[in-house]
């Protein structure tokens, strides 16, 4: 990331505010498969009502495994979970109603079209009100920019084309809850930017979304709160904003005269300004870089470099996972 | 994506549909997969083959000598029996086959593509999920042995005529109740072939591989048959699955006979209940992981 990134300007803040409770709660949760591969690991979930929560994690870090257990599709070795304040699996027919999911990619009826796949979808809900059945599936399909291609057939559909179905399916109702597995996985560049802006308006209107993906740059993009998974812990988890606090931009300021500058800086309400071998770095706060500078010039501040450095997210990520964003076994 | 997504509300609990305890649209559903994939059609297509290709043979050879089974040597008398000669003729492999198919494809096809999870998510409860399937295949079955019927009986009249149909007792019955011994016989098949089905049905919460699956109830059911042909196991063989199925002679008799259709009906419920008691246990508590 270089200097000067407006970061946080385009950033939605309306779900940042998050009502009471949690959408998706979990304690102590682990699955150890037949085999004995630890694959989630003493898990404690707590996605706000109202978030966008990433759920960031490299490649076999768990995800899937947890969305699975989350979704009552495999019982966990120990451990609990409740979504929308309803035990899994026990509560399971009252509560998944409400949520809508996609799990480790679409999957569909290969010789039906996307439309009579939903349809079969919804004649499978008891909730779901069959008068209504075609004007829901209409309105998924318009939502995710798949209505010309509805009366295709599902093995026609390009990976793009499945992935926007899933979505569908999980839009034929209105739902409370989102759990979306890499939604956007296959994606063109232009479909990958629908999608999210897609999500961002669902969260708007207050759905609560958990998304898992394996790219920072979507949590960055979209979320308001994210929980790292990391060979199947869960190594941290908190609102995105607090973890973005702790990879605020530095200055830093080459110069004979560090304390000159640094009596400025301060005046700007710059803090953690400290000394180095050739000037003084400092917080960055909210005034621009290059105001900064103009601001050093006044104050005859002899300035020989200036520099705006942002650490990355992934630096983050990197320090708290403790090795790069690889594979995990 | 349309602009009107910000409209997407959020609905409460209370205000969500009602529960509609009693619909049929996942079985029509259900139905229309089974009765719609091309695969499925193509067997019935050949199991309605079958009293056709009988029925020319019989007109072919004839006029009929005494050889043959019993039921081919009556064919060319009275066009039902052409129904019956199928029926039997298809008992032994197509017809289990044909229910094999469908009842191995019933959770292991779904878990195969992936569907199983969408389907549990929706969420469809797993007992709801078996009886559903159960139902599919138990509608296939029925459907498949009244089609053998209803074809032979077509051929069979068209062929040889409908007249008065001469029982194994050695009564004689006119058409009318002779359909309707076709339909009880039909009934009797069916029976059967819901044990079967049931067995596909287990076999298919075992795997992820519905041909498999199908093959694997396909040597049960066969080697069920080698074993009924062994004279020393004598002592089991009432207690295989395909010991009474050729027991629907019993319906040709006046008054009708139950010394095989009773243990028959009997075994086949059974082998139905341990069988689908088994697909629910294992179906109840598998980790779906396709
Ligand atoms: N059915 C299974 N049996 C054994 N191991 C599994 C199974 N499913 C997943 N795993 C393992 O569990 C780990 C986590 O997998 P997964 O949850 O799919 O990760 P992610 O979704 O984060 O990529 C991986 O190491 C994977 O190999
Ligand atoms: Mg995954």
């Amino acid at each position: 990331m270089t200097s000067g990134d407006p970061r946080g300007a385009a950033r939605p803040e309306t779900h940042a505010e998050v009502g009471a409770g949690a959408a998706v709660s979990s304690s102590g949760l682990t699955k150890r498969f037949r085999g004995g591969q630890v694959a989630v690991d003493g898990v404690d979930l707590a996605v706000p009502s109202g978030s966008v929560y990433g759920f960031l994690g490299p490649n076999g870090s768990g995800k899937t495994t947890t969305i699975r257990i989350l979704l009552g599709l495999i019982s966990p070795t120990s451990g609990s979970c409740e979504l929308l304040g309803g035990a899994i699996p026990d509560r399971a027919a009252s509560v998944l109603p409400r949520v809508g999911a996609l799990v480790e990619g679409p999957a569909f009826h290969p010789y039906l079209s996307g439309r009579a796949n939903l349809r079969r979808l919804d004649a499978a809900d008891r909730a779901a009100h069959p008068a209504t059945c075609d004007a829901r599936i209409g309105q998924a399909l318009d939502r995710v920019g798949l209505a010309a291609a509805a009366g295709k057939k599902y093995r026609a559909y390009s990976l793009g084309m499945r992935q926007r179905l899933a979505i569908a399916a999980a839009l034929l109702q209105p739902r409370e809850l989102l759990i979306l597995d890499e939604p956007t996985n296959g994606l063109d560049p232009q479909g990958t930017r629908e999608v999210r802006a897609l999500i961002s308006n669902l969260a708007a209107s207050g759905v609560t979304v958990m998304l898992s993906t394996h790219l920072l740059s979507e949590v960055e993009q979209i979320c308001s709160h994210v929980g790292v998974m990391h060979l199947g812990k869960l190594v941290a988890q908190q609102p995105l904003a607090e973890l973005r606090a702790a990879t605020a931009a530095r200055v830093s300021i080459e110069t004979d005269a560090p304390d000159k500058a640094s009596a400025t800086l301060r005046r700007l309400g710059f803090t953690e300004v400290a000394p180095t071998s050739g000037g003084v770095t400092a917080e960055a706060g909210e005034l621009p870089p290059e105001k900064v500078l103009s601001e050093l010039v006044y104050d005859g501040v002899p300035v020989r470099g200036f520099a705006v450095a942002t650490p990355d997210l992934e630096d983050v990520f990197v320090s708290l996972t403790g090795e790069g964003f690889d594979v995990s076994g | 994506m349309s602009a009107a997504d910000a409209t997407a509300g959020v609905v409460t609990g209370a205000a969500s549909a009602p529960w509609r305890r009693l619909s049929t649209r996942f079985l029509r559903s259900e139905l229309g997969l089974v009765f719609g994939r091309r695969r499925n059609q193509v067997a019935l297509a050949i199991l309605a083959a079958v009293p056709v290709i009988i029925a020319v043979a019989v007109w072919w050879s004839a006029p009929p000598s005494g050889r043959g089974p019993n039921l081919i040597g009556a064919v060319s008398g009275n066009g039902v029996y052409v129904a019956l000669a199928a029926l039997g003729a298809e008992l032994g492999l197509f017809l289990p086959l044909a229910v094999a198919a469908v009842a191995s494809d019933a959770i292991a096809g779904e878990a195969n593509q992936g569907t199983l999870r969408y389907l549990l998510t929706v969420p469809v409860g797993r007992a709801r999920l078996l009886a559903v399937k159960y139902a599919g295949v138990l509608a296939y079955a029925l459907a498949a042995t009244l089609l053998v019927a209803a074809v032979g009986v077509a051929v069979g009249v068209a062929f040889f005529g409908g007249g008065e149909m001469i029982l194994l007792s050695g009564s004689q019955i006119g058409f009318l109740p002779a359909l309707g011994r076709v339909a009880l016989i039909c009934g009797y098949i069916t029976a059967c072939l819901a044990a079967v089905g049931a067995l596909g049905l287990f076999v298919s919460t075992l795997t992820e591989q519905p041909v498999g699956a199908a093959i694997a109830v396909v040597v049960f059911t066969i080697s069920n048959q080698i074993l009924g042909t062994i004279p020393q196991l004598e002592p089991i063989h009432p207690y295989l699955m395909t010991h009474w199925w050729y027991g629907f002679g019993d319906l040709l008799r006046a008054p009708i006979a139950t010394s095989s259709v009773g243990p028959g009906l009997l075994s086949a419920g059974i082998y139905t209940a341990v069988f689908l008691a088994a697909a629910w246990a294992r179906l109840g508590s598998r980790d779906i992981t396709s």
